[in-house]
C-alpha cells in the first residue's frame, strides 16, 4: 500500500555479473541432426535409381566431374551422365523445392498465426496452376511453363494482398486485424483462379493429361538449368525469412501485443509474404504443385525440436529438403521404371509419420 | 509524463471516449475506474496507439501520433487485460520480448539485453523459473512475468489494463505492491485500470472516474470515492465506508446497511 511501499530499492539490473545467465533457445543440435539426415538423403538420392549403378561407380562419377584434373577414374560416360545429368540435378532440385516449401510454410504459419497455413495459402498454387494451364493449352513450349507459373503465382498473391489490406480492418492502426482479411481474400482469389483453370482444362480435354500431370507435381524433368533458375530465388527468399526469425517469435504473443512492443506488423507481414511468395512461386514453377510438405515438416519440427522460429525456420528448410529428396527416391523406385507422383508419396509417407508425431506426449502437452 | 488533450475515440457511430483531458506526471499513478463500457480500456488503448483517436496525446513531451511503433514502444509499455501467453515459451524468452523496441529490425538480442532481463528476473524473484515454459506457471507467477516483460521495455509510462483480474485478493495486493515499488524505483508514470475501487483508492495517487466515455470525476481518492460521486456511474448500490485510519472502502449498500465491520466489507464488497 502507499504507506507500506516506500522502499528506495536499487534500480533494476543491479550487478548483472553475479546473475545467472539467461537460458537461450538452442537450435544447434536440431540443425545438426537435420543436416545429417539431409546429407544422407542427398547421397541416397544420387545413389539410388532404375539404372543399377554401384556406390563406387556413383562416387567415381561424381569425382570425375568435381575434380576434372583427377586422373581418369574409369567411369563409363553413360554412367557419369546418369549420375551428373539426371540424378544430381534432380536431387538438388528436390532439396531446393523442399526447403522452400517447408520454409515458406513455416513462415506463413508464423506471420498469419495459423497452424493450417501452407505456402499456397494466398493463391500461389491456383495462380501457378492457371499460368501453367494457359501455356499448355496454348501449345506453348515447355520452356515457357516455369515463367508462366511463376507469373501466375506472384500475381495471385499480389491481388490477394491488395484486396486483403484494402479492407476496412486492413487499414486499422498498425494494420492489426488485417491478417484474417488477407487470408480470406486468399481463399476467394484461389477459388476464382481454380475455377478459371478448371474451366480452361475441361474445354481443352486433349491436353488434360498434360495439365493434370503438371498439377500433381514432380521432379522427373529436372535439369541443371532448373536448379540454376530457382537457386537465386531460394537463396534470397530463405535469407530474408531466416533474418526474420526473431520477429516471428515476437508475433507469437499476437499482433496487438507485438505492435505495442514496437513491431511494424504491416511491414513484417509484407516482407515475409513477398519473400515466401518469391521462393514458393519459383519452386512451383519448376516442380508443379507438391502438397503437404509446407504443413507437416514445420509442425514436425515444432513438436520435436521446439516452437521458437529460431529453430523452426532453419530446421524446416533443412528437413524439408531432406524430406522431399527422400520422397522423390520413393517416387521413382516404388513402381520402377514407372514413377508415382511425388505428391502422392509426400502425403502417403508424411501423413502417418505426422500423425505419430502428433500423438506424442509433447504434442499433447503443446496443443492442450 | 503523459498528457491527454480532448481525446475522442469512436467505434463506428458509437463514441467510446468523448473528449478526455488529463495530465499524469512522472512517477504518478493514475487509477482509471468506472463501470463496464465506460471507456477505461479504450483510454489505455489510445495511449498505446491501438485505436484511432481525435485530439492529442503527448508522451514525455512528444506528440504520440507522430511516433513510429518502435519509438512509441520505448516510451509506453502496455499490459493488456488478457495477455497472450504462449504456453511453451520460456519465462526468459518471454521477458526478452520486452527488449524488442531496443533491438534493430533484423538484429538479435545483445548480451546487454540479456543482462537487463536477467536483472529483472532476479529483482522480481523469477530467476529460478527462467527456463520454465509459461504453461507451467501459476496465475501469480504469470502476473509477475508479464510485468517483467513490460518493464524490460524500460519505458517511462506503464499502462496496465486490470493487471490483477485473475488473482485472489492476496496476490492482487502483492502484485499492486510490486507495481508501486517499481514505479517509485524507476519514477514510472502508471495508468492502471482497476475494477476493485477500494484497491484503486489505496494504490493510485489520483483516480479518473469514467462514465459513458466522459470524465465523471477526477482527483485524489478521497474526493472521488464518495457516495454522491459513485452513485451516478455505478448506481445506488455502492456505499463508501471510511476506516478509522482514513482509508476508503467501497462496498455494497446492502452489506453496509447490515452493519458489517470495515474489514468484512473489504472482503465481501469485491
Amino acid at each position: 500500500m502507499k504507506s507500506a511501499a516506500r522502499k528506495a530499492g536499487p534500480a533494476v539490473g543491479r550487478g548483472p555479473a553475479r546473475l545467472a545467465a539467461l537460458p537461450r533457445v538452442r537450435a544447434g543440435r536440431a540443425i545438426a541432426v537435420a543436416s545429417a539426415v539431409l546429407i544422407a538423403a542427398l547421397l541416397a538420392g544420387v545413389a539410388v535409381g532404375p539404372a543399377d549403378l554401384s556406390l563406387p561407380i556413383v562416387v567415381r562419377a561424381l569425382l570425375t566431374e568435381l575434380l576434372p584434373w583427377h586422373p581418369a577414374l574409369g567411369v563409363p560416360a553413360i554412367d557419369a551422365d546418369i549420375v551428373w545429368q539426371l540424378r544430381l540435378p534432380r536431387v538438388l532440385l528436390g532439396a531446393l523445392v523442399g526447403a522452400m516449401l517447408a520454409g515458406g510454410g513455416a513462415a506463413y504459419q508464423g506471420v498469419f498465426r495459423n497452424p493450417l497455413a501452407d505456402p499456397y495459402l494466398l493463391g500461389v498454387a491456383a495462380g501457378g496452376g492457371l499460368g501453367a494451364t494457359i501455356v499448355i493449352i496454348a501449345g506453348g513450349s515447355p520452356e515457357l511453363l516455369p515463367p508462366a507459373a511463376f507469373l501466375g503465382a506472384a500475381c495471385a498473391v499480389a491481388v490477394t494482398y491488395v484486396l486483403g489490406t484494402g479492407t476496412r480492418v486492413g487499414r486499422s492502426p498498425g494494420s492489426v486485424g488485417a491478417t484474417a482479411s488477407i487470408v480470406l481474400a486468399g481463399v476467394a482469389v484461389a477459388a476464382l483462379l481454380t475455377a478459371v483453370q478448371t474451366y480452361l482444362q475441361q474445354q481443352h480435354y486433349q491436353t488434360l493429361q498434360q495439365v493434370y500431370s503438371w498439377i500433381l507435381g514432380g521432379l522427373s524433368l529436372a535439369t541443371w538449368s532448373d536448379v540454376l533458375l530457382i537457386l537465386p530465388y531460394v537463396i534470397v527468399s530463405a535469407g530474408i525469412l531466416l533474418a526474420h526469425r526473431r520477429l516471428l517469435d515476437v508475433l507469437r504473443v499476437g499482433e496487438t501485443e507485438a505492435s505495442t512492443l514496437g513491431v511494424d506488423i504491416a511491414r513484417l507481414r509484407l516482407t515475409v509474404v513477398i519473400a515466401a511468395t518469391l521462393g514458393t512461386a519459383a519452386a512451383v514453377s519448376v516442380s508443379g504443385l507438391i502438397g503437404f510438405v509446407g504443413i507437416i515438416v514445420p509442425h514436425t519440427v515444432r513438436l520435436t525440436a521446439g516452437p521458437s522460429y529460431r529453430i523452426v525456420l532453419p530446421v524446416s528448410m533443412i528437413g524439408g529438403a531432406a524430406f522431399l529428396v527422400l520422397a522423390d527416391i520413393a517416387a521413382r523406385t516404388v513402381q520402377s521404371p514407372a514413377e508415382v507422383p511425388i505428391g502422392v508419396i509426400t502425403a502417403l509417407a508424411g501423413a502417418p509419420f505426422f500423425l505419430v508425431v502428433l500423438s506424442s506426449r509433447r504434442a499433447r502437452q503443446d496443443l492442450s | 509524463m503523459i498528457v491527454f488533450d480532448q481525446v475522442m475515440v469512436r467505434y463506428g457511430d458509437a463514441i467510446a471516449l468523448a473528449g478526455i483531458s488529463e495530465k499524469v506526471e512522472s512517477g504518478e499513478w493514475l487509477g482509471v475506474i468506472g463501470p463496464n463500457g465506460a471507456g477505461k480500456t479504450t483510454l489505455l488503448r489510445a495511449a498505446a496507439h491501438l485505436v484511432r483517436y481525435e485530439g492529442a496525446i503527448q508522451i514525455a513531451g512528444q506528440p504520440a501520433a507522430g511516433l513510429r511503433r518502435r519509438a512509441l514502444a520505448r516510451l509506453v509499455a502496455y499490459v493488456p487485460q488478457l495477455p497472450e501467453l504462449p504456453p511453451e515459451m520460456t519465462v526468459a524468452d518471454y521477458v526478452l520480448l520486452g527488449r524488442t523496441p531496443h533491438i534493430g529490425y533484423l538484429r538479435m538480442e545483445t548480451p546487454a539485453d540479456r543482462d537487463i532481463c536477467a536483472g529483472l528476473l532476479d529483482r522480481m524473484g523469477l530467476s529460478p523459473m527462467a527456463a520454465r515454459p509459461l504453461g507451467t506457471l501459476s496465475g501469480g507467477e504469470l502476473q509477475r512475468v508479464v510485468l517483467a516483460r513490460a518493464l524490460a521495455q524500460q519505458a517511462p509510462v506503464l499502462l496496465l489494463d486490470e493487471p490483477t483480474s485473475a488473482l485472489d485478493l492476496g496476490r492482487r495486493v502483492a502484485a499492486l505492491e510490486l507495481v508501486d515499488e517499481l514505479r517509485r524505483e524507476q519514477t514510472l508514470t502508471v495508468l492502471s485500470v482497476v475494477h476493485d475501487l477500494t484497491l484503486a483508492g489505496q494504490f493510485a495517487d489520483r483516480l479518473l472516474l469514467l462514465d459513458g466515455g466522459r470524465a465523471a470525476a477526477a482527483g485524489d481518492p478521497a474526493s472521488v470515492l464518495r457516495d454522491e460521486v459513485l452513485t451516478g456511474p455505478f448506481g445506488a448500490g455502492l456505499h463508501v465506508l471510511t476506516t478509522p485510519d482514513g482509508e476508503r472502502v467501497v462496498t455494497s449498500r446492502r452489506i453496509a446497511s447490515g452493519g458489517a465491520s470495515g474489514q468484512a466489507a473489504v472482503d465481501s464488497g469485491r
